[in-house]
């Protein structure tokens, strides 16, 4: 079994927030993650796929595809977006990047070939920051 | 022969911001800011370089407390742009396009007003790991 990771970035705003909460009890609990008017960070996506390889190519994934579908599925909704109010499947969420990550896998996990499986996504929010999805 | 040295703080704020001229129709602002200009902004991780450069003093062997140096950069820079909408939340950026070009000139005019005239300062602004802008150039 080998592992294959591709690493895209995207830079998005968003706030966490919850629309049930005071505005006092969404600071006391989010601080300044709650400004009303966003903020925002340079995110980077580690996706890790497994398989075997290829007796013909070599490859477990031709990670050029990987990167497209990356891209098409997933960073095209993402890049230079309000997490909050522009991403289908955030809507009705919570835009922690706990939450976020578990919604990027459910984006990709469907269109991984049959060869292969997607293992993990690491995604990092700052240099500081990051949280890993397994399924 | 006195020597100059440079010292360097690191530090970074979080923030939203968009390209937008309002001079400019919807089309226009689209054309040049690309993305950029989406209406309900993006944003960034900053990482802030401060280099200041002179003769280090006799007595303490610093060029400049680099406690000060963290502690004024704090006050005059994260505190007010971390986790801010630079568009909406900054008085700075009301009627200026908050482009990287522009952050760094008003992070430059806000520490060099408290940074002794006998050094020199430095700015250099990663807006993303590769794209940065410096002043002076």
């Amino acid at each position: 079994m080998v592992f294959l990771t591709r690493v895209e970035h995207f830079n998005a705003a968003h706030k966490l927030s919850n629309p049930n909460w005071s505005k006092e009890k969404n600071e006391e609990v989010f601080g300044r993650c709650a400004n009303e008017n966003w903020h925002g960070h340079n995110f980077e996506l580690f996706v890790t796929v497994k398989g075997e390889p290829d007796p013909e190519t070599g490859f477990i994934v031709d990670a050029k595809w990987l990167s497209k579908v990356i891209k098409d599925q997933v960073i095209e909704k993402l890049d230079h977006r309000n997490l909050n109010l522009d991403v289908d499947f955030m809507k009705g969420k919570m835009c922690s990047i706990e939450n976020l990550v578990t919604g990027i896998w459910n984006e990709l996990r469907p269109l991984m070939p049959p060869a292969i499986k997607l293992h993990c996504i690491k995604l990092v929010e700052t240099p500081r920051i990051f949280v890993e999805y397994y399924g | 022969m006195e020597r100059k040295v440079a010292v360097f703080r690191r530090e970074h704020f979080n923030a939203a911001h968009r390209l937008h001229n309002p001079a400019w129709d919807d089309a226009m602002n689209e054309r040049i800011f690309g993305k950029c200009n989406l209406p309900n902004y993006h944003g960034h991780n900053y990482e802030l370089i401060v280099r200041v450069a002179g003769v280090p003093d006799t007595q303490t062997g610093y060029v400049m407390d680099m406690k000060l140096l963290s502690d004024l950069i704090k006050r005059q820079v994260v505190d007010r742009f971390d986790h801010r909408n630079l568009n909406l939340d900054t008085v700075e950026f009301k009627d200026l396009n908050p482009t990287a070009e522009n952050i760094v000139l008003v992070i430059y005019d806000l520490l060099r007003k408290e940074i002794d005239i006998k050094f020199d300062l430095k700015v250099t602004l990663y807006e993303t790991p590769r794209n940065f802008v410096e002043y002076p150039a």
